[in-house]
């Protein structure tokens, strides 16, 4: 595969009057052609940050940014802006222009580029279609709800043939149905023309749904990297478990007691595994936890179960488990 | 209730008083527009900062800006000596309104361009946009409503700059408010140019607010 990003020993410090704060921290990782690859973490973590050296909105104090080939860094700033023609952004609250209509917001990209303009209002024209905004190429982005001026704004930003989108929490100002919306766009413009996305996100379910890969940020430092399956399935670092098991309400009367938490894969989410255990061994456990997501298109079953108190019978049921190919990991304090 | 002559004079004064406003207006703008953009591109959160041209600019500005009219209209009798050659008259007023306007005119645009939402300008820069661009196609394009209002305060603020002119020979509607009202104490004459100077800025006034509102986008 071909890496699209590389970024390496990234590192960015804000200084202000004599303080100094370290928002990245040594951030590597490469993002391939292609890939829909989320940046995750906490608000503060530093992801706004990074994905602003993606196209250097923000020059990293240190380290590499290297997009499409180009390593930013070493480009004037003529070459540079050229460069961001080619590496386009969204962002939480949209930034179009209020005082020019939906179609004029489409064409201003391509103004800039250089674009004529006869050619550029038949191209928005084409690009409202793709976001299915036609109707509205004569409308004013306040006359637009959200999710519709987010769609301008992927319109805008597709205006000219970028390699890359950087996505800054594009769904964070929507509600959960437009979110979906605009994810399924999205996923759909990397599959029609091959975009390479990266989704900045604090919402595990938004890397769920479109992402394959996934980097975790944690106080500025790269915490952990893989693929979304990897992550949900067994995440090792703190951060990424905090992120992962995010939200589950926990019950404090229980604490001490023995808990697994199991991820069903597809196949078995069809068989009544908990049951068929129940049975066998003829001893009741306690579901503390169940949810079906969506990973990367599939149906993912998670699982959190308390196990009866004798260590010897609760080691035989997480055998049980792994035997029917389930990933089983144990969870230390979680009530 | 007034004769021919008087009328006659008021006609006059009215249109003095229009051409200074105006005229002042204009080349206020001339000097002032470019300095509001420097102090808004410059400031520490611009899109091209640069703490030593702000920061002598907005001295500057600041002083001039202290300067009361009536003392800044004697200091600069050389300069309108110099460029219109007397230093009465309507085209004399001229040279003190603009540079007392100018500056004032700068902080008005400087606060109307600031009001330009950072996001809608980082956009800009993510596309390659180059400074020039954004100060022409966002910042100035996104604030015209704000700018435009800001035009209107601007014409108002210096037509009543410029009967105060009267005070020194500056000629309009102040002029003849000063030599009739108090020098030979005809307030009937008085009250009449302030009614003009009243309708005139209701006038002034009411168009533009009337066009900064047509061509604002962001009302439904």
């Amino acid at each position: 595969m071909e890496t699209m990003i590389q970024v390496e020993h990234l590192y960015k410090t804000f200084s202000q009057k004599g303080s100094s704060v370290e928002a990245l921290k040594d951030v590597s990782f490469e993002i391939e052609k292609g890939d829909i690859f989320g940046i995750i973490g906490l608000s503060g973590a530093g992801k706004s940050t990074l994905v602003r050296c993606l196209n250097f909105l923000e020059r990293p104090t240190e380290g590499t940014v290297t997009v499409a080939g180009q390593n930013l860094a070493e480009l004037s700033e003529r070459e540079l802006r050229t460069a961001r023609q080619n590496i386009g952004m969204i962002f939480q609250h949209f930034n179009l222009l209020m005082q020019r209509n939906v179609l004029d917001n489409i064409v201003f990209p391509m103004e800039i580029a250089g674009v004529p303009k006869k050619e550029a209002k038949e191209r928005a024209l084409e690009l409202l279609e793709t976001v299915g905004l036609s109707e509205k190429a004569k409308a004013y982005p306040v006359q637009l709800s959200g999710g519709q001026k987010q769609r301008v704004a992927i319109a805008r930003v597709l205006a000219n043939n970028p390699q890359v989108l950087l996505c800054d929490e594009a769904t964070s100002a929507l509600d959960p149905q437009t979110t979906k919306s605009i994810l399924t766009l999205l996923k759909q413009i990397n599959q029609e023309y091959g975009i390479t996305i990266v989704v900045i996100t604090h919402e595990m379910a938004v890397v769920q749904e479109i992402c394959n890969r996934v980097a975790i940020i944690d106080q500025g430092i790269l915490a952990e990297t893989g693929t979304v399956e990897e992550i949900f399935r067994s995440p090792k670092t703190e951060a990424a478990k905090r992120l992962v098991f995010g939200g589950t309400e926990r019950i404090a009367e229980m604490k001490g007691d023995r808990c697994v938490r199991i991820v069903f894969s597809e196949q078995s989410a069809f068989e009544p595994v908990i049951g068929n255990m129940v049975l066998e061994f003829k001893r009741p456990v306690n579901i503390l936890f169940a949810a079906t997501r969506n990973v990367g298109g599939k149906a993912k079953g998670e699982m959190v179960l308390q196990l009866p108190q004798q260590r010897e019978l609760g080691d035989r049921m997480i055998r049980y488990l792994k035997e029917r190919n389930l990933s089983v990991e144990e969870l230390k304090n979680y009530v | 209730m007034f004769d021919k002559d008087i009328i006659l004079m008021l006609v006059e004064g009215t249109g003095a008083t229009l051409y200074m406003t105006l005229v002042s207006t204009l080349f206020g703008y001339l000097l002032g527009l470019p300095m509001g953009i420097v102090l808004t591109v410059t400031d520490r959160e611009g899109i091209r900062p640069n703490q030593m041209i702000y920061k002598i600019l907005d001295f500057i500005v600041n002083v001039i800006r202290s300067i009361p009219f009536l003392i800044l209209l004697i200091l600069v009798i050389p300069l309108t000596r110099a460029i219109v050659g007397k230093s009465y008259g309507s085209s004399a007023t001229i040279v003190p309104l603009v540079i007392a306007a100018a500056p004032f005119i700068a902080r008005m645009v400087e606060s109307s361009l600031k009001e330009v939402d950072k996001g809608v300008i980082e956009a800009a820069q993510s596309m390659g946009a180059s400074n020039l661009t954004i100060i022409w196609k966002v910042l100035l394009a996104e604030a015209r409503t704000s700018l435009l209002v800001g035009v209107t305060i601007a014409t108002g603020t210096i037509l009543g700059y410029s009967a105060m002119a009267g005070a020194v020979g500056g000629g309009g509607l102040g002029d003849i408010a000063i030599r009739y009202g108090y020098h030979r104490y005809q307030t009937d004459i008085m009250v009449m140019t302030i009614v003009v100077l009243v309708v005139l800025v209701q006038i002034l006034q009411y168009l533009g607010m009337l066009l900064s509102k047509k061509l604002d986008r962001r009302r439904l």
